[in-house]
C-alpha cells in the first residue's frame, strides 16, 4: 500500500470515528474509554511481527516485552469494559 | 516475512478487524447493544492476531497450510508465553479493581499503550526488514523513519504522562500542580527539539537521532502533567486516551496496518472528543487546562465572613418525612458520595421511596466522578437502573417540577455562582438550577468546607435549604432507618 492509501483510510477512519463517538451515550463514557484502551492495543500486532523475527535479538527482545503490555492491556481492558457493563440493568417492572 | 507480499486474505481480515472495532464503539450508543459491541470488539483483536501469527508462519509453495520449522515452534511458544503472562496480569487486576478506582486503572493501561508503542517502534528501527520498511540500499525508507519517530515520541508522551496522572489519581502524589519556573518556555523548547529532530531523522537515521527524540518525549510527557491540578484530571486522563490512540495510528502507518489506522483514528477522536465534553462541562478552555495549575490558588481568604450567614440545619427525619410526602425527588451526587462509599446505601432509600409512590431520578454532572462518565458506573454498580439517571441537559428543566432535590458529595454542579456571578472561578460552568425545587437537603461534612474550586454556594443560606451536616453514608442510613419506621 502506498503512502497516499493509508492516508485516505485514517482520514476517513477519523470521520468515522467522530460521528461514532458523538453517538456514545454519556452515561457509558466510562466503558468507552476502556475499550477503546483495549483496541489501541492492537498495536501488538507490531509487536507480534518484531517477536516472531528471532534472528535480531535485541528487536524480538523489545517485542516480546511489547507484546505482555499488550496483552495485559487487551486482556484487563476487555474484562473490565465487560464487567462495567454487565451493571447497567433495567427498571424492572 | 515481507510486507508487501502480505497476502490478500490477511489485508482484509486485518479490514473486517477494523470494523469490528468501529462496531465496538458504535454498541456503546445504549446500554442495551453495549454488551454485544464488546464481544465485537474481542472478535477483532482476536482476527487482528490470528492472521499476524498465521502471516509470520512461512507457507510452503503450492501449499495452504504453514509448515513451521522447530525453531518457528520455539518462538511461537515464546509468543503465547508472552500472551498468557499479559492474560493472567490482565484478568486479575480487571477482575480486583475497586469501581472508583477505574480512573487510576485507565491511566495505567494508557501507559502500556504509550511503552509498548514506544518498544514497537524500536524494534521496527532495529530490525526494518522484518517490518519491510526498507529501501533499495536497507537504509529505512524516510517517510517510514517520519512515521517511526513520531509513534515513538507519541508513545512515549503517552507513557510518561500517564504515569504521572496515575500517580496523582492514586494518590502517590500530591494532586497539587507543581510548578517550574519558566516551564512554558522549558516546554516549547523540548517540543520543538523533538520535531526537529524527528524532521532531522528523515535524513539521517543515526541511533542518537532517535535515542534522544525518545528521552526528550518521556521528560516532556512528565513536565507536562505535573503542573495540572486534580480537579482536571478528567481532562488529562481524556487527552492521554487520545494520544494512546494517535500512537497506535503512527505505527499503524509504519506497518502498513489497516486495523491499527482504523483502530488508531478511533481512539484518537474518542479521547479528543471526551476531553472536549469535559472542558465545556467545566467551562474552562483546553489550553488552559493544558497550561495547568488550576486549584493551586484556591483563597482561603474568604472563608471568615460565610460562617457568619444564617443557614437552617435539618436532621434526618425531616428528609424522611419531606421525601415521603413528595411527588418527584431529584438525586444529585457528587464525587464525595463515592468516597464516603455511599452509593449502595443510596438506592436503598430511593427503593424505599419508590415503594411509597414518590418518582426518584438521579441527575448526573458530566464532571460528577473523576473520569468521564464515572458517577453512572458507580451508580450502576449500586444497581440503580439506567433509565432513572439523567444527564443535565435533559434533567434541567424538571427542577421547577420538584418537590425535593437531594444533594449529596455534590457541590460546585449544584452553585448558582456560576450563573450569576462574572467574578466566580466557576462562573460560566454549566449547573443544575436546584433553587427552583421546593425543598433542599443538602448533604455536606460542616459548613466550614468548600468546593473543589474553593467557593461559597449561595444554595447554603437559601430559604428552602436544609443542611444535614454529616458523613453521607452515616446521614442516608438514617435517614433509611426514619423511612422504615
Amino acid at each position: 500500500m502506498d503512502f497516499i492509501s493509508i492516508l485516505s483510510i485514517f482520514v476517513l477512519a477519523c470521520f468515522v470515528g467522530y460521528y461514532v463517538v458523538w453517538s456514545v451515550t454519556p452515561a457509558l463514557h466510562t466503558p468507552l474509554m476502556a475499550v477503546t484502551n483495549a483496541i489501541s492495543s492492537v498495536i501488538i500486532v507490531g509487536a507480534l511481527v518484531a517477536s516472531a523475527s528471532a534472528e535480531e535479538l535485541a528487536s524480538s527482545a523489545l517485542g516480546l516485552i511489547a507484546v505482555v503490555l499488550a496483552s495485559i492491556n487487551i486482556f484487563g481492558g476487555f474484562a473490565v469494559t465487560a464487567r462495567m457493563l454487565a451493571m447497567y440493568k433495567k427498571k424492572e417492572r | 516475512m515481507e510486507h508487501a507480499g502480505l497476502p490478500a486474505w490477511a489485508l482484509i481480515a486485518y479490514l473486517v478487524s477494523g470494523v469490528l472495532f468501529i462496531f465496538a464503539l458504535r454498541g456503546l450508543s445504549s446500554p442495551a447493544t453495549s454488551r454485544s459491541g464488546n464481544r465485537f470488539g474481542m472478535i477483532g483483536m482476536g482476527i487482528a492476531v490470528l492472521t499476524t501469527l498465521l502471516t509470520q508462519a512461512p507457507i510452503p509453495e503450492g501449499g495452504w497450510l504453514p509448515d513451521p520449522t522447530s525453531q518457528d515452534l520455539v518462538v511461537l511458544g515464546k509468543i503465547l508465553a508472552a500472551i498468557a503472562l499479559g492474560a493472567v496480569i490482565g484478568l486479575t487486576t480487571a477482575r480486583r479493581i475497586a469501581m472508583t478506582a477505574m480512573p487510576q486503572l485507565v491511566a495505567a493501561f494508557h501507559s502500556l499503550v504509550g511503552l509498548a508503542a514506544v518498544l514497537v517502534g524500536w524494534a521496527a528501527y532495529l530490525n526494518p526488514e522484518a517490518f519491510g520498511i526498507v529501501d533499495a540500499d536497507s537504509f529505512i525508507n524516510p517517510v517510514s523513519r517520519l512515521e517511526m519517530g513520531l509513534g515513538i515520541a507519541i508513545g512515549a508522551i503517552t507513557f510518561s504522562g500517564s504515569v504521572i496522572a496515575f500517580a496523582k489519581l492514586n494518590g502517590n502524589m500530591s494532586g497539587a500542580p507543581i510548578m517550574l519556573p519558566a516551564r512554558h518556555l522549558i516546554n516549547l523548547a523540548t517540543l520543538l527539539a523533538i520535531l526537529g529532530l524527528t524532521a532531522y531523522f528523515m535524513t539521517d537515521q543515526a541511533i542518537w537521532v532517535i535515542g534522544t527524540v525518545t528521552v526528550l518525549a518521556f521528560l516532556i510527557g512528565f513536565l507536562l502533567i505535573i503542573p495540572i491540578g486534580g480537579a482536571d484530571m478528567p481532562v488529562v486522563v481524556s487527552m492521554l486516551n487520545s494520544y494512546s490512540g494517535w500512537a497506535a495510528a503512527a505505527m499503524g502507518f509504519t506497518l502498513h496496518n489497516t486495523a491499527m489506522i482504523i483502530t488508531g483514528a478511533l481512539v484518537g477522536a474518542s479521547g479528543a472528543i471526551l476531553s472536549y465534553i469535559m472542558c465545556k462541562a467545566m467551562n474552562r478552555s483546553f489550553i488552559s487546562v493544558i497550561a495547568g495549575g488550576f486549584g493551586a490558588d484556591s483563597g482561603g481568604g474568604d472563608g471568615a465572613e460565610k460562617i457568619d450567614r444564617p443557614w437552617k440545619a435539618g436532621s434526618a427525619e425531616d428528609a424522611a418525612f419531606l421525601m415521603k410526602e413528595a411527588e418527584q425527588v431529584i438525586i444529585i451526587p457528587g464525587y464525595g458520595m463515592a468516597v464516603a462509599q455511599a452509593q449502595h446505601v443510596l438506592r436503598e432509600m430511593s427503593d424505599l421511596l419508590k415503594e411509597e409512590g414518590v418518582r426518584v431520578k438521579y441527575a448526573i454532572h458530566p464532571v460528577a466522578g473523576r473520569m468521564p462518565g464515572h458517577m453512572n458506573v458507580l451508580l450502576a454498580e449500586a444497581n440503580v437502573p439506567y433509565d432513572e439517571v439523567f444527564e443535565l441537559e435533559d434533567i434541567n428543566g424538571e427542577f421547577a417540577q420538584t418537590d425535593v432535590a437531594f444533594i449529596i458529595g455534590a457541590n460546585d454542579v449544584v452553585n448558582p455562582a456560576a450563573k450569576t456571578d462574572k467574578g466566580s472561578p466557576i462562573y460560566g460552568m454549566p449547573v443544575f438550577d436546584v433553587e427552583k425545587a421546593k425543598t433542599i437537603f443538602f448533604i455536606k461534612r460542616s459548613m466550614s468546607g468548600v468546593g473543589y474550586a474553593g467557593v461559597d454556594n449561595e444554595v447554603f443560606y437559601m430559604d428552602q435549604t436544609m443542611m444535614l451536616l454529616s458523613d453521607a453514608k452515616k446521614m442516608v442510613e438514617q435517614i433509611v432507618k426514619a423511612l422504615q419506621d
